[in-house]
């Protein structure tokens, strides 16, 4: 061992430190860093970056606002007044979580799914937002350089959450246009064997249902597969389905849950692992409440275990919980967030048709994917990140490049919705019906 | 619905039965050839069972199909060892009522105040709603609570941390709110230190006894070691250099890679407070060493003697040695006694450390409508003196009442200055001088006089009979019943 004494020596960091798994560098989050030196303002920056490259959901705030303002006039549900509930709150630390909470989520879960699956709410562990959900799932199913199998396209933060600490690896299922970028039986297998290859332990699939960035939910025959390839292989199913309220229609979402729902094996049921947040749903991404639901028992312990290093806070599960049990609230607000996210999804995508642009046909989320391949005067990932560039700096509009979230086919954009007023949206499509009209000119 | 599971045929075939009758071992091995070769040759490791103990092939119902989970995360599950948890459990299965149920046990374990909790209740029916709902045009918009906003915490509220811990630590050292980074609680503070400042199988040097948390803290996942530095009663538990020296000189021959230096101050489980040379020598320490220095404060504020506290982000500042090794944790569990709302803090002087810290608050931060409520609680300095006053005045006058029971039993503590607890000597009742002695004396305190307080062995305390006893969730009146029954328990021991 060498002997470091110079007082002139500086001292030395961990891998995880200086490494950039964090991913910060990438176009995802240059396109940010443009919005926070130039952002639109309806009133005080017209002309600024409008950001189209954030996923978060205000279109039902009113609805919120509302609930609060009337079934909490004085505060007295948020835990201000009365001794019980205040101490209660100061004091709870435990891992557990607060039963009437878990409670609420399951329930909150339950009514997103129609009923058609249940869930018990001593399987939610919770997480300090599906962010660390993932991460936690990660470091509790796969050791390092182990991988997780991941359809591509997929959201670009997973490069960090699934990788930065934990060591593990993620090797893509590529998917592509050719059929709406379905997972197909073959592209499971060819991605297992890569890994194999490389002399990598796959320890599981992770999924995003609906997924991000397509904005389209899984098919009900495809979770089948997936979960078959998982029990042969015998492997972990992953099931991010953080959009699940956010799906346009109901009937067109099958989780994960129904499929295990009618499954008695204990051994296929327990490889299985879902995981939710009310950030998107709910619009609270500043809440910072994430779950994960497993039925695996093992798995159950040693997460809420491990959620000691990203507890909600008592004060926000107090909070929420009578918020989300309340049933006749819960209903009226995911329907009328379905609708209003359908209606912003309807005029998105009729706007860009009328510019020429075609999106994959799309069913849920906060955002639809969009091909500007035909735009490329090079066929290439940089010929994708020229465009991006242009977006951009031209037509100020900050969308997210297929590139980033590894997408096989080039020219590929994710475009969010949600996270700004109808007039907004109106003044993006303009800008693109504008830049569309310049090209066609020349 | 297609779903082929390897092998169930062959467990519920014939395994069980020829294992339960009494055929001779000849048979029984040429049972595990045929198995053997009935088995479909692996065309890839990964599909089969992990499993390969051949007992497992022949225990009924045991299905070879069961998905694994991590070898890390084998640990975490089972059920605790330490003496610590046990204590905390079992207190939950026959916890203590003063009025319903005065014979259950009675909590020392858990190092948590509610001595000041009127005043805390009365400031948050006053201003909880306002200070989280409230904006600039009194109308409540829900969006200044319900975005993203920065992970590591708004700037107002780092600002008003750095003000707040400034002013507990004795105005005599400022905090600048860019090196500051807030966390949902302790734990994940010091759990991203570790991840920032050692690889997995490096080390910290860590003075004993030390806070039995740590270990989950930093070995679950980080994979980096804790090494013992003992202290000794003689010098008040209070760490040397060259117990320092000697450690990390073992751990080198042991071929460890020795990342930085981790202490509580005021100490956790002692209660003792370093001096200014202290905390100026392990500093000179770590930098000839070049290693990093992790002072976890969390107790700053709860300072009761008349030693004064000295921050280690006081030493660094002062010029003489290189402070980009320093790193602080903080947080309002233990001063504030709000545990529940999980707010920590990060303080580093290094900018990467910082950096890092920052991105990896995505999977540890703060509500935004807690910060909200943090940032108005913090900022009114008015109530924070008085807070801070009678916090400290009430632990101070708790401890004298527990210290003097203690002492007309005989027992004497260690001296302390800050914490919520005393580290008691125990020595005299045990039966023997060790550490089965000790924890002999840990289960009849907790099964017969009905205490849960933690043994020194928890916190990797070299000598024996020593023990942690909180008393800052206790009313007076809950004193003498406990002297009562250790006194009891020495009565009977003697008989």
């Amino acid at each position: 061992m060498m002997e470091r004494s110079s007082n002139n020596n500086v001292v030395e960091l961990s891998r995880v430190a200086v490494s950039d798994t964090h991913g910060e560098d990438s176009p995802y989050f240059a396109g940010w860093k443009a919005y926070d030196e130039n952002p639109y303002d309806e009133s005080h920056n017209p002309s600024g970056v409008i950001q189209m490259g954030l996923a978060e959901n205000q279109v039902s705030f009113d609805l919120l606002e509302t609930y609060l303002e009337k079934k909490n006039p004085e505060g007295s549900m948020w835990g201000s007044k009365g001794a019980p509930g205040f101490r209660e709150n100061a004091l709870f630390q435990d891992y557990h979580g607060l039963k009437t909470f878990r409670q609420a989520m399951a329930s909150f879960m339950e009514q997103i799914r129609g009923g058609k699956a249940r869930f018990d709410p001593d399987r939610i562990v919770l997480t300090a937002g599906a962010t660390a959900a993932n991460e936690l799932l990660t470091f509790i199913l796969a050791d390092p350089n182990d991988a997780l199998l991941v359809p591509t396209p997929y959201y670009p933060g997973f490069d960090r959450d699934l990788r930065w600490r934990t060591g593990v690896k993620i090797v893509p299922i590529h998917c592509d246009s050719s059929n709406h970028f379905e997972i197909t039986p073959e592209a499971l297998e060819s991605a297992y064997q890569t890994a194999r290859d490389a002399n990598i332990r796959v320890r599981g699939v992770l999924i995003t249902n609906p997924s991000n960035p397509l904005g389209a939910t899984v098919q009900k025959k495809v979770l089948e597969d997936l979960l078959d390839f998982c029990v042969r292989k015998n492997i972990h199913l992953v099931s991010d389905e953080i959009y699940s309220g956010s799906v346009f229609h109901a009937s067109e979402f099958t989780s994960v849950a129904e499929i295990v729902e009618s499954i008695d094996d204990v051994s296929v049921k327990e490889r299985v692992h879902i995981v939710y947040s009310l950030s998107k749903d709910l619009g609270l991404p500043g809440f910072r409440v994430g779950t994960i639901y497993s039925y695996n028992d093992n798995v159950v312990r040693t997460a809420r275990r491990m959620s000691s290093f990203t507890l909600v806070s008592s004060q926000t599960q107090h909070m929420l919980a009578s918020m989300l049990s309340d049933e006749e609230f819960t209903e009226k607000y995911i329907r009328i967030n379905r609708e209003r996210l359908r209606r912003r999804y309807e005029i998105i995508v009729e706007g860009l048709k009328k510019a020429g642009i075609e999106c994959l046909k799309g069913n849920a989320g906060l955002f639809c994917w969009m091909n500007l391949g035909f735009l490329l005067e090079k066929k290439t990932k940089d010929g994708e990140l020229q465009l991006w560039d242009v977006i951009l700096k031209e037509l100020k509009l900050n969308i997210s490049p297929g590139s980033s979230c590894h997408c096989s086919e080039v020219g590929w954009f994710r475009v969010c919705f949600a996270n700004m007023s109808e007039n907004t949206l109106e003044i993006a499509l303009k800008r693109i019906h504008e830049f569309m009209d310049r090209r066609r000119r020349f | 619905m297609r779903l082929i599971v390897p092998l169930r045929g062959v467990i519920h075939g014939r395994g069980g039965l020829f294992v339960g009758s009494l055929i001779p071992c000849c048979l029984f091995y040429f049972l595990q050839l045929y198995l053997k070769r009935r088995r479909p040759p692996p065309s890839d490791p990964a599909e089969l069972p992990r499993t390969s103990s051949r007992t497992n092939l022949f225990s009924r119902g045991n299905s070879i199909g069961r998905v694994r989970v991590s070898s890390r995360a084998v640990p975490v599950a089972k059920p605790p060892d330490s003496p610590y948890y046990i204590g905390l459990e079992r207190v939950k299965t026959d916890p203590y009522d003063r009025i319903k149920n005065t014979d259950g046990i009675i909590q020392l374990g858990l190092a948590e105040s509610t001595l000041c909790f009127d005043l805390l209740q009365r400031w948050m029916s006053e201003n909880l709603m306002d200070s989280m709902m409230q904006s600039d045009d009194g109308e409540f918009d829900i969006s200044s609570i319900a975005m993203y906003k920065p992970f590591e915490g708004l700037l107002e509220l780092r600002v008003a941390f750095a003000d707040f811990m400034s002013r507990i630590m004795g105005g005599n050292v400022s905090f600048d709110p860019s090196n500051m980074v807030i966390t949902a609680g302790g734990t994940p503070a010091i759990e991203v230190l570790a991840f920032c400042l050692a690889d997995h199988g490096n080390a910290f040097l860590i003075p004993t006894p030390y806070y039995p948390g740590f270990d989950r803290d930093i070995k679950f996942r980080t994979g980096v070691e804790l090494i013992p530095v003992h202290c000794r009663s003689s010098d008040n538990f209070t760490v040397t250099v060259s117990a320092l020296e000697q450690a990390l000189n073992q751990a080198r021959k042991r071929g460890s890679k020795v990342s930085g230096i981790l202490f509580s101050n005021p100490s956790n489980p002692v209660g003792n407070i370093l001096s200014r040379e202290t905390l100026q020598d392990i500093l000179r320490f770590a930098q000839e060493k070049n290693i990093h220095v992790i002072s976890d404060e969390i107790f700053a504020g709860s300072v009761y003697g008349d030693k004064e506290f000295v921050s280690m982000a006081e030493i660094a500042g002062s010029g003489e040695f290189d402070k980009s090794r320093v790193h602080i944790i903080y947080g309002l569990s233990k001063d504030l006694s709000i545990p529940g709302f999980r707010a920590g803090v990060i303080y580093s002087f290094h900018e990467d450390v910082v950096n890092a810290a920052k991105k990896l608050m995505r999977f540890s931060s703060v509500p935004v409508p807690v910060q909200r409520i943090l940032i108005s609680l913090l900022s009114d300095v008015r109530f924070i003196e008085e807070y801070m006053r009678a916090h400290r005045q009430r632990i101070r006058d708790k401890h004298i009442r527990f210290v003097e029971g203690l002492k007309q039993l005989g027992i004497p503590c260690a001296e302390s200055g800050g914490g919520l607890y005393c580290w008691v000597d125990m020595s005299s009742l045990l039966t023997s001088y060790s550490e089965k002695g000790e924890l002999e004396l840990f289960e009849k305190l907790l099964t017969v006089a009905k205490i849960n307080a933690t043994p020194g062995t928890a916190c990797y305390c070299i000598e024996p009979g020593w023990f942690r006893c909180c008393f800052t969730a206790l009313a007076d009146e809950d004193i003498p019943v406990i002297m009562e029954r250790i006194r009891q328990l020495r009565e009977s021991s003697r008989s």
